[in-house]
């Protein structure tokens, strides 16, 4: 398993304790066209330390996924700065710091669940031994060797997302961003990909931002749950989560667990006022 | 498939179970064919429905029979009009649909244009391109042919190649992907279901515009001007049994492309749908 841990490249190594991502009066501004806007997000400030799992949580339209987007370069601030391994976003997606999962799997139908995998690393130029070989190793650590040969359409919604988990960490990246990975799945399948995530995360390390609208996730997965709020998207609070462990299903019955489901929900009400 | 797989290991002759199928699926159709020439052939002899309106059946496979090395023989200098032209014609359409996928305001000018020549009936020019390339040039009847096939696969394939699912790209972004990359990982791929039913439909278009171009052309040794002779002599039965021959042609090429579909997309949905 030793192939699989990410060698945290990108990660300061140089300068101990700068943080992985860093915000600073970050504001974006949709335009919604016939001259409407709408503040997606304003003035947002967070810091995110390496080898962190932190999620972004909060009720629709509160600017949890473009605030994502901001950090992988797939959107641009319209004001603010943000550093992600301390180079504007745009270098870190050329140097390709961080790997991305969506909420929809994203696999290509015309690719094998392998071929998929191998996607990431045939952009960078791997060669064919070693894109097969990390394919592999990636496969066996989300637990669908068998499956390798497969199309995606022929895998259920869980198995894609892993697939794409799988891909997303093919080329080590020591940033993860997840954008409502396990949002399109039922509740039972979401709790076993929670563990299932967790247990991924033990072997390779690096950081983690993810963004769920489901508190019992994200105090679940993170060390750290930012609480955001709408119109316009700002951050109005953030909780750390004092959890030991590894988690498991024992976790979700610890009173410690309710009490920060609940100190979440509290600031998501305290948020919307009501 | 997973469930698929299961339930087809516990059939003992999952070939024989499958050929079975297809047999009782092609067997209404079959019947229905049957039918309808029985019908045919008891109307012509019992309704004296005369022979140069209408020939039997039975005369029809007669002339062909009858006919067949003239028939093969002419049917050939017309088949290898349709497929220089289907040649022609796609590469060309494939290839103005990469260019105008790459730029966006190449195809934004010339997308209307496109269409607008798309509506226009392109056989009816076919005197002027024979006046251009030679009335015997073998070229002319490619060319008639390339025109009529060119419009379909162009626009289908600028469509497959731009109409793409946009969080796809956002990964290729993500990777920071090269253009060129993008467009051999992603664009290509997603364009060819598009590419392929575009194909299909240019088979049987470019049957039609080579016996179109047979009808146009002084060269006289073509199905199509075999048909114009045969009917103003009044045999029919010929001209039938021509007709007959050009549409098996036409149904084998058909196929022929339908084959390569499947084997170039084991996993597209249509491919599915027939396998499980």
């Amino acid at each position: 398993m030793a192939e699989i841990t990410r060698q945290a490249r990108g990660t300061p190594e140089d300068a101990p304790g700068a943080p992985v991502v860093a915000v600073r009066n970050a504001s974006k501004v949709f335009e919604l066209g016939g001259g409407q806007t709408m503040v997606a997000l304003k003035d947002i400030n967070l810091e995110v330390q390496a080898n962190e799992f932190i999620s972004l949580t909060g009720p629709s339209g509160c600017g949890k996924s473009t605030l994502l987007r901001l950090i992988a370069d797939l959107l641009e601030p319209t004001s603010g700065d943000l550093l992600v391994n301390g180079k504007p976003p745009r270098q870190a997606r050329l140097d390709r710091d961080y790997g991305f999962v969506f909420q929809a799997a994203t696999l290509y139908e015309w690719r094998t669940v392998a071929h998929n995998v191998q996607l990431p690393l045939e952009v960078m130029g791997y060669s064919p031994a070693r894109r097969a070989q990390r394919a592999r190793e990636m496969l066996r650590l989300v637990e669908l060797e068998q499956f390798a040969r497969h199309y995606p359409w022929q895998l259920s919604g869980g198995m894609q997302q892993r697939v794409a988990i799988a891909r997303a960490l093919a080329f080590q990246p020591a940033l993860l961003l997840m954008d409502e990975p396990f949002g399109a799945l039922d509740e039972f399948t979401r709790e076993r990909m929670n563990m299932e995530l967790l247990k991924i995360w033990d072997q390779t390390g690096g950081t983690v931002i993810f963004v769920t609208h489901s508190i019992a996730e994200a105090v679940f997965l993170s060390n750290r749950v930012v609480v955001m709020s709408p119109r316009p998207g700002q951050i109005t609070k953030v909780i750390d989560i004092d959890l030991p462990r590894p988690r498991n299903f024992e976790t979700r019955e610890d009173p410690r667990f309710f009490t920060a489901v609940t100190d979440v929900r509290e600031s998501l009400r305290e948020a919307y006022g009501a | 498939m997973i469930s698929a797989s299961a339930a087809s290991a516990n059939t003992t002759t999952p070939h024989g179970r499958r050929a079975l199928e297809r047999l009782r699926f092609y067997l209404p159709t079959v019947l229905v064919a049957a039918l309808l020439l029985v019908a045919w052939e008891v109307a012509v002899r019992f309704l004296g429905i005369r022979e140069f309106l209408l020939p039997k059946p039975t005369s029809i496979v007669q002339a062909l029979v009858d006919q067949w090395p003239i028939l093969t023989s002419k049917a050939l200098s017309t088949l290898r009009s349709a497929l220089g032209g289907f040649a022609l014609g796609v590469g060309l359409g494939l290839l103005v649909a990469l260019i105008t996928a790459r730029w966006v305001t190449l195809r934004q000018a010339m997308l209307p244009f496109a269409i607008a020549a798309n509506s226009v009936p392109i056989v009816a020019f076919s005197p002027i391109l024979f006046n251009w390339f030679g009335p015997s040039n073998p070229f002319s009847w490619m060319v008639i042919v390339a025109v009529i096939v060119f419009f379909p696969v162009m626009i289908n394939a600028v469509r497959g190649l731009t109409l793409v699912n946009p969080r796809a790209l956002e990964l290729m972004r993500s990777y920071a992907a090269s253009d060129f990359k993008v467009l051999v990982a992603l664009r290509i791929p997603n364009a060819l279901p598009f590419v392929f039913s575009a194909l299909r439909v240019a088979t049987v278009l470019s049957m039609i515009g080579a016996v179109v171009a047979d009808f146009f052309g002084v060269d006289r040794l073509t199905i199509g001007k075999y048909i114009t002779q045969e009917s103003a002599a009044f045999r029919f039965a010929n001209t039938w049994a021509a007709i007959l021959l050009v549409s098996l042609v036409g149904i084998v090429f058909y196929w022929l492309i339908a084959l390569i579909e499947r084997v170039a997309m084991p996993w597209h949905i249509s491919v599915r749908a027939q396998d499980h």
